[in-house]
């Protein structure tokens, strides 16, 4: 099982509470597993990748093993970790604010 | 026993606000959807217990909420806005041609008489239409396509549409107005439009009488004689008794013709209410003084309604969707603030109370007359 650590917004928005836990088959990369996310949780769809281009939204951000993987090849494979389940795919708020 | 419950979008959430038919006092629910900003909930004429909310924020985009019992519970529906086929551009600040961007739904306007029929204004500047309750939505292109459309430019808040009017006496007539392109009507159910802008002046273009290019804030209409629409424009207060083909301004003695939100009696309606603000640079009362101004002859002559209202260091907006009436017999007005107040008036303003004090930033105020 792959983990997903959402932000609170959308946390309240998908009705969950801690890290949403998927089935991706191999490999697990960017796309597969937000496509898994989003399957799962249609009213996520938009919020992290736009809804026409499926790009990355300007202020969303995906962290994983302490790395920056927002701007990562979305077919690229994810770190084993994340795959494995040992570690979270972080999807994240950039930070806004001053 | 009647009743009436006031919607109330915000910067940082969504407010319900309910009272009986006496209106004396009030209870607050929410925030709903704490954090997201909140442009605009309305309920639907055709079931009251059916309301519309347009929530979005920087970081996720557009969501669009549902519920099916007064705001109790909610559920999100589809978020999918789409222009049809390949939007060309239209023109940015800077004159240059800027392709058409979904940004955000800055209106939702429910049906009729339908609840699963409701309109959705967006930036940039369409008009989509949902017929199965928000599950899917559809662009009506032909405003979008407009031979003007080319040359739409954004206002300081982008190129939105933000007023929709659905006519009660004529189901294939509606009006939408953009800002800053002007006011439209459609005469077949949204199919084809036509720029209704005649007689307005707007100084800050280059040809003051253009047919497009206004910044038109908000338009309303009284349900029996939905021909005569009254407008806040950026400036300039003014009356069309043709259904736009021609509009004058009314304006007369009011301490500043500048504002965004206006409002007609729902029995009378040669009754008009307007917020006055200072200037499109000083978005504030006059004088520091709260004041809604009332015209009982259709505009031309003002009257300030301050009775309840702050008079002095009061330096608010009242936002172009924050401002409402209920149908009550003796009908109630209402208004939220930049400051976070909803003042409401159960006597057709002749006195106002803060139904609440300090809420987040309020963009939207719609009232629900409940039987």
């Amino acid at each position: 099982m792959i983990l997903v650590s959402l932000p609170p917004h959308l946390r309240t928005l998908a009705r969950v509470e801690g890290d949403v836990a998927l089935e991706v088959a191999a490999p697990v990369t960017q796309r597969a597993v937000l496509d898994a996310l989003e399957a799962a949780y249609p009213m996520l769809r938009g919020t992290i990748r736009d809804r026409v281009t499926a790009r990355r939204r300007a202020f969303m951000r995906f962290f994983a093993c302490r790395r920056d993987y927002s701007n990562a090849e979305p077919d690229a494979p994810l770190p084993a970790e994340v795959a494995s389940g040992a570690e979270p795919f972080l999807v994240v708020g950039a930070i806004a604010g001053g | 026993m009647s009743g009436v419950r006031v919607l109330v979008g915000t910067k940082k959430g969504a407010f319900i606000l309910s009272a009986d038919g006496a209106r004396r006092s009030w209870k607050v629910d929410g925030p709903f959807f704490g954090g997201w900003e909140m442009y605009h909930v309305k309920g639907s004429p055709a079931d009251p217990q059916r309301i519309y909310a347009s929530q979005s924020t920087g970081w996720h985009g557009q969501v669009i909420q549902r519920s099916s019992d007064g705001g109790k519970t909610w559920e999100p529906v589809d978020n999918r806005f789409v222009y049809d086929g390949t939007p060309g551009p239209h023109t940015w600040y800077d004159g240059t041609p800027h392709p058409w961007e979904f940004k955000r739904v800055w209106h939702l306007e429910p049906s009729l008489d339908d609840p699963d029929t409701v309109f959705a204004g967006a930036e940039d500047a369409a008009l989509f239409r949902s017929s199965d309750g928000g599950k899917s939505w559809g662009e009506l292109p032909g405003l979008r396509r407009h031979p003007t459309a080319g040359g739409w430019q954004p206002g300081a808040g982008g190129l939105c549409l933000h007023t929709i009017l659905l006519d009660p006496a004529d189901r294939r007539r509606l009006y939408v107005a953009i800002s800053a392109a002007g006011a439209f009507r459609s005469d077949d159910a949204g199919v084809t439009w036509k720029p209704i802008n005649r007689g307005l002046k707007s100084s800050f273009l280059p040809e003051p009488e253009a047919e497009v290019g206004h910044c038109v804030h908000r338009i309303a209409l009284n349900r029996a004689r939905p021909g005569v629409l009254f407008m806040q424009k950026h400036w300039d207060v003014m009356r069309s008794d043709d259904a736009g083909e021609q509009w004058r301004e009314v304006s007369g003695n009011l301490p500043s013709d500048f504002g965004f939100t206006i409002e007609v009696h729902p029995h009378e309606p040669e009754t008009v209410y307007v917020f006055p603000i200072k200037s499109d640079q000083e978005h504030y009362p006059p004088e520091g003084k709260l004041r809604v101004y009332r015209s009982r002859s259709g505009g031309d002559e003002w009257e300030p309604l301050t009775k309840g209202l702050p008079q002095r260091d009061c330096f608010v907006n009242v936002l172009r969707d924050a401002s409402s009436m209920d149908a009550l017999d003796v009908p109630g007005l209402y208004f939220g603030t930049t400051g976070g107040q909803v003042y409401g008036s159960a006597d057709a303003g002749e006195t106002w109370t803060a139904i609440v004090r300090d809420l987040p930033s309020v963009y939207s105020v719609e009232a629900q007359t409940l039987a």
